[in-house]
């Protein structure tokens, strides 16, 4: 389980997240949505352990495990994984290569033995078909090149690779077609699991037609000002943020 | 793939020079200092014949003339050439036959660093491992030459310039200066009157060489020069692919390495020559480490003759280093394709030249630069095209990858083009190791240091794979130990 409690992170020594609290029991999945610049992506990037996401005060666990106190590997080795609003292209370094060099790190990192070629191979294949994924493509460089919807997919095919503790998806949405967009919830949807937190950020209510939250939590400058089961959603899709932005 | 999870699994076990250490072995050296007296002695010990000893004199009388270049971007000290041994050499071994004779401390010091000089452990290496020859040159002298029965068997020369004196010394005299010649530069002057020993190869017509040739050097002694003479000869059809690797003991001074390599490609034939450079590199506040003063030159003498220049710098606190093509036959073609990296206090200033002399000459450049700590990397390369050089073309490209904020990248190109049909291309970036890209890799578990090592990994790609494949490993894995620390 995600436990945050009373948060407050600054960028640049501007206050983004201001005494926010929300817990994801395991096996669930929960949105949080809100306007521009409320701070969704702040909180994905301070749970990951961005540098420039300085906490000053509050904490975050995973499992009982602080995560505040980890750098950004140490916390995937823990079990958190962030999907980038943004994946980043990495130039000379094939995406197969990169995701066994992560899996073995994280094993390594947790006293695992690593995984054989021939098995992560295996393992690969089946995520890669399951995401309707070209198997040729995880041959080129990391996201170079790559459409908007192959970053994407790329991103949760890592994610289903690693099998996170805790799935932070930011904006998933953004840039996906609608064939895409269900390809990529389908993959997520699979990933739901009795020991897995999954939180879902994002600004619309589209991707929730797909990915059915157990939880809704509204984000406003900072804090959660709300929170609901799935009908929050359509309603915010119906009333917009407005309410919410005065609120705060 | 493997490569790459090679470099990961094994940086973690090596220190950051592995190869620092200093042997304790006898050795004899020339009175300190440069005088004819020093080039009459370096000669005597070699035995050379009256022909040697004079091209050497008339090398010293020119270098006296001679002015040091400083025209590179890099800074040192002035050097005092009369601070310095200009030979050394293990004791008792005036002629080796074979590896038996050599000192036992000599072959723990090759064991120590890898190199494998005995046939029969090459032999039960791994299976279907490409096997490689070695000429294995420590200080001023070559101590042992692997696989030469065997070579001759198929009329190629492999062994030590020493000897090739000795025995081929009709071939010698044949080609040696007539690529970098006596006074071509400063330091090419220096090494003329001075060379001690390197590799001598000569592949015949029409034969393709069974296996790789390598010479490694090694600096041992401290307070002396290695001046290596290297001359490699590609008779008309012939292919043959060099590799030489290079080491020397952590010290506090700087010691001097002028080198001088000479290739000479006739009708049809292909030399691949690679370079592994892992002299040390210094302290991390740029104390001590090896000046790479070095003059490399291919003359593409023969039509469609081909060379093609691997380098992998990552030692030296100063290199000053342009392997060249001056491609004379027509439709002869030249490649470079070099990454060189600095950390801390080292400076670089590498590149090549091709010489477009004759008809449809073809080059390509691919430069990978890598900055780190407070080091600065420079590129400077020339492409020229002379006016018989018709329908010349040139392909460059110069990549700079910097890494923290007080590292400094260069890019230096000059262009002559004097023939309108010639056709030039350059393209050049600039590039810092972006947070974003470290926040990402280390977001999907992989600490700094493998974030960092994967990212140059891929940076240098493309070069990494024009290395013979057992050294593309270990090359890899010397990027991954000269970067350690670049970071945080």
């Amino acid at each position: 389980m995600l436990s945050i409690k009373n948060l407050h992170v600054s960028v640049d020594a501007k206050p983004i997240l201001t005494g926010l609290s929300l817990d994801v029991p395991a096996g669930q999945v929960h949105a949080v949505m809100g306007p521009n610049g409320a701070g969704k992506s702040t909180l994905s990037y301070a749970l990951a352990g961005r540098p420039g996401y300085d906490v000053t005060s509050g904490s975050a666990t995973l499992d009982g495990v602080d995560l505040l106190g980890l750098d950004p590997s140490e916390r995937a080795a823990k079990g958190v994984f962030l999907s980038f609003q943004y994946p980043i292209e990495i130039p000379g370094v094939p995406a197969l290569t990169f995701l066994r060099t992560a899996l073995n790190a994280q094993r390594r990192a947790r006293d695992e033995a690593e995984i054989s070629a021939p098995d992560f191979l295996r393992l690969v294949r089946v995520k890669a078909a399951a995401l309707k994924m070209d198997f040729d493509m995880l041959k080129r460089a990391l996201n170079v090149g790559f459409s908007g919807g192959e970053k994407k997919r790329m991103e949760i095919l890592q994610m289903s690779v690693l099998a996170p503790k805790l799935a932070i998806l930011d904006e998933t949405d953004s840039g996906l077609d609608i064939d895409a967009l269900r390809i990529v919830a389908e993959g997520v949807n699979a990933m739901r699991a009795p020991d897995r937190s999954m939180l879902v950020i994002t600004h619309y209510q589209r991707l929730l037609d797909h990915i059915r939250p157990d939880r809704v939590h509204v984000l406003a400058a900072g804090r959660i000002v709300a929170s609901g089961g799935p009908e929050l959603a359509l309603e915010l899709e119906a009333a917009g943020y407005d309410r919410y932005a005065s609120a705060a | 793939m493997a490569a790459d999870q090679q470099t990961l699994e094994h940086v973690a076990d090596l220190e950051r020079y592995k190869h620092g250490f200093v042997s304790d072995i006898d050795q004899e050296f020339a009175p300190k200092g440069l005088s004819e007296a020093t080039v009459r002695f370096v000669s005597a010990k070699k035995g050379e014949p009256e022909w040697m000893l004079d091209w050497r004199l008339e090398a010293y009388r020119r270098w006296i003339e001679l002015e040091e270049p400083d025209w590179a971007r890099v800074n040192f000290p002035a050097i005092d050439y009369q601070d310095s041994y200009y030979y050394a050499a293990p004791k008792e071994k005036a002629q080796l036959g074979s590896l038996d004779e050599v000192d036992p401390e000599i072959l723990a010091v090759y064991a120590k660093l890898g190199i494998p000089l005995k046939e029969q452990e090459v032999l039960a290496g791994v299976k279907g491992a490409p096997r490689y020859a070695v000429d294995a040159v420590f200080d001023s002298v070559s101590v042992v030459t692997t696989f030469k029965k065997e070579l001759a068997e198929v009329g190629v020369i492999f062994c030590s310039m020493s000897e090739a004196i000795r025995d081929h010394g009709d071939l010698v005299r044949q080609y040696l200066g007539t690529v970098v010649p006596v006074s071509d530069n400063y330091f090419a002057c220096l090494n003329s009157a001075v060379f001690s020993d390197g590799s001598f190869v000569y592949v015949p017509p029409g034969v393709r060489c069974p296996m790789e040739l390598s010479t490694y050097f090694r600096i041992n002694a401290a307070e002396s020069g290695q001046f290596e003479r290297t001359l490699i000869i590609a008779d008309k059809g012939a292919y043959v692919s060099y590799l030489e690797g290079c080491t020397a003991p952590m010290r506090d001074e700087n010691q001097l390495h002028a080198a001088v390599v000479e290739l000479v490609i006739l009708d049809d034939a292909e030399i691949k020559y690679s370079t592994v450079q892992n002299w040390y590199p210094g302290d991390k506040d740029g104390k001590g480490g090896i000046y790479n003063f070095v003059t490399k030159r291919a003359d593409c003498r023969g039509d469609r003759a081909k060379v093609s220049w691997t380098q992998v710098e990552t030692g030296s606190a100063i290199t000053w280093k342009y392997p060249s093509c001056v491609l004379r036959g027509e439709g002869s073609s030249g490649e470079f394709y070099s990454i060189a990296i600095t950390n801390n206090r080292q400076q670089a200033d590498t590149g090549t030249k091709m010489i477009h002399l004759g008809a449809n000459t073809r080059s390509r450049i691919i430069s990978k630069g890598i900055s780190a700590g407070r080091s600065s990397n420079t590129y400077r390369g020339l492409v020229s095209a002379h006016p018989r050089a018709k329908g010349a073309r040139n392909f460059t490209q110069c990549d700079s990858l910097l890494i923290g904020k007080h590292c400094a990248a260069h890019t230096t190109p000059y262009i002559e083009a004097r023939n309108a049909s010639a056709k030039f291309e350059h393209e050049a970036t600039t590039t810092r190791l972006s947070d974003d890209q470290l926040f990402y890799a280390m977001q999907r578990g992989l600490s700094q240091e493998e974030a960092v090592q994967l990212l140059v990994n891929g940076f240098v790609k493309d070069v990494l794979q024009e290395l013979p494949m057992e050294f593309a490993v270990e090359a890899q894995k010397l990027v991954a130990i000269s970067l350690e620390g670049s970071v945080g």
